[in-house]
């Protein structure tokens, strides 16, 4: 037989956390913090509103962009939230996820040979969405003494004749890291004065610890070169629902809509139905699991203090992103006799690109018990592996 | 700082109060004076346990009392009310709006005990017009928490 199987879709890099993902599903007694969303339940009255859908016979197709009812929603919201307006018709498109998102949003915008830079470590799905949208990816390596920010002469140095695209994921997955109004200034003019477009992946938006989330599309210049993905996976704890947007200018949302209008068709309807309520009535929910996340990572922070292991303090998202270089181990190798000694699964930071070597991302997407416990499990290694040393 | 502290204690009691310091990012001496402070002004009026009386082999009878009174002159619902609250069997006491004048939780031993107590004690004060007593048959909920099974964790062991 012939080789029935595309050559770049061969090409891209398995997932980062198979063999862990093995592992720890045999495990019995093993705790994870490897979960990357929240441990909350969605909230009942938004749960009860897909149910009540239902019950009321919305179980067809939605429009192709999504129930108009949502949109003008999101609109609202970003108005109220970013302070950038949007039309309803035209500028926002439902997606499922924010994944979604922001693999018709490269496919919209991507010709062959078109660089895309994007700031690792983040998120997985950029690079193989580029890939496969025919462009080129090109890399910028964030630092942890910069708090995992994308400085300016960073995205001077890395722009080309070909560059057309700046992917933005902040609040970062997996450092945690954020871009404040100042840091977002200092690259708005470097993107306008190469003509640049910006994929700004907000779907950590409402999880910031101290001052709100700032978008680039609120700069002067910026919101007709920008599209703002979003979701209401991490905000409302409703990752199962599938359930995202992107806003952005007429003439690309258009022709993401047409992609989208192929391959998916509408985004499901029930969880349509939902996401009105959660954006109507849900700010108090959010503000209630914001509370509880930023309890949680200052526990774990002052829990890395105590072993030592150095951590800058993440501002947003719901990880931690400590370095453990000076054990002289691979994250993988790290990940992995943790995993195995102490029963404990972190992920380790090259999932997240080869420039995560030397970290680790915890989720402090858990009970206070459970990260108790784990914190427990994590220093009795690390006075192992510092015990070895000498 | 003070309804964040109430926040994590009313759902937590035991937490420690150095973790609890931790996670408002304050200095532990700091939260233990605030709590101490918020004991003394009447805030935090107690610690309890909560305790699903069904799952353990002791008997145990939960009765809602509604309670119809006249109001006594000078003296309004209040001397009333603690006519009635100081009862040990009785849980709870609360004043409401419309049809009857006091919610009484008891806890009983025993129906006997229960009906006792409405009978001898509750319907004889003089302010007491009428009473009428629904016993509980189950509890599902109590003080934000659900009391059926534990739920567990539901999600994939990892996800990036």
């Amino acid at each position: 037989m012939r080789n029935f199987l595309s050559d770049r879709c061969v090409s891209l890099k398995p997932s980062g956390i198979r063999k862990f993902f093995d592992i720890v599903s045999e495990m019995p007694d093993a705790i994870s913090l490897g979960v990357g969303e929240p441990d909350f339940d969605t909230p009942w009255h938004i749960r009860e509103e897909g149910i009540y859908s239902l019950e009321r016979g919305k179980t067809f197709y939605t429009s192709n962009s999504g129930l108009m009812e949502l949109r003008q929603e999101i609109c609202n919201y970003l108005k109220r939230r970013i302070g950038v307006e949007y039309q309803p018709a035209g500028e926002v498109i439902i997606t499922v996820g924010g994944s979604e998102a922001i693999d018709i949003a490269m496919r919209a915008m991507l010709n062959p040979g078109d660089e895309v830079l994007i700031p690792l470590p983040s998120y997985v799905s950029y690079e193989p969405c580029c890939i496969l949208a025919g462009g080129v990816p090109v890399t910028i390596e964030l630092q942890e003494k910069d708090e995992f920010r994308l400085k300016p002469e960073q995205l001077r140095a890395a722009i080309t004749d070909r560059t057309k695209i700046l992917v933005l994921p902040f609040p970062n997955n997996p450092t945690g890291g954020i871009m404040e109004k100042a840091d977002l200034e200092a690259i708005a003019d470097i993107i306008i004065e190469n003509d640049l477009f910006v994929l700004s992946d907000e779907i950590y938006a409402e999880l910031t610890y101290g001052d709100d989330h700032v978008s680039i599309a609120s700069l002067p210049g910026m919101k007709e070169r920008t599209i703002v993905i979003n979701g209401f996976s991490k905000a409302y704890a409703m990752t199962g629902w599938r359930l995202g947007y992107a806003a952005g200018p007429k003439e690309i949302i258009t022709q993401m809509t047409k992609i989208h209008q192929y391959c998916i068709m509408c985004a499901p309807t029930t969880s349509q139905y939902a996401a009105v309520e959660a954006l109507k009535n849900g700010d108090e929910d959010v503000a209630r699991m914001r509370e509880s996340y930023d309890g949680r990572r200052r526990y774990l922070l002052h829990a890395m203090a105590e072993m030592n292991l150095k951590c800058f303090e993440p501002k947003g998202a719901f990880y931690i992103f400590p370095n453990i270089s000076r054990f002289g181990l691979t994250s993988e190798e790290f990940a992995t006799q943790l995993l195995m000694e102490e029963k404990l699964a972190v992920v380790p930071g090259t999932a997240f690109g080869d420039c995560g070597e030397g970290f680790i991302r915890i989720s402090y997407a858990y009970s206070l018990e459970n990260l108790k416990e784990a914190m427990s499990r994590i220093q009795r290694f690390v006075k192992k592996l510092e015990a070895r040393e000498c | 700082m003070r309804e964040q502290i109430l926040r994590m204690l009313e759902k937590n009691s035991r937490i420690d109060l150095k973790d609890l310091a931790i996670m408002l990012g304050v200095d532990e001496v700091a939260v233990a004076n605030e709590v101490a402070q918020m004991e003394k002004e009447n805030i935090i009026c107690g610690y309890h346990t909560m305790i699903n009386w069904e799952n353990t082999s002791q008997e145990k009878v939960i009765a809602l009392i509604e309670v119809k009174v006249t109001p006594q002159r000078g003296m309004g619902f209040d001397k009333l009310a603690e006519r009635i609250y100081l009862y040990d069997e009785v849980e709870t006491v609360y004043l409401m709006s419309g049809g009857y004048d006091f919610t009484v939780i008891l806890n009983g031993k025993t129906l006997r005990e229960v009906s006792q107590f409405v009978s001898d004690k509750l319907s004889t004060l003089d302010s007491v017009l009428s009473t009428s007593t629904h016993f509980v048959l189950k509890k599902y909920k109590e003080h934000g928490t659900v009391l059926a099974q534990k739920s567990k964790d539901e999600r994939m062991l990892m996800t990036l």
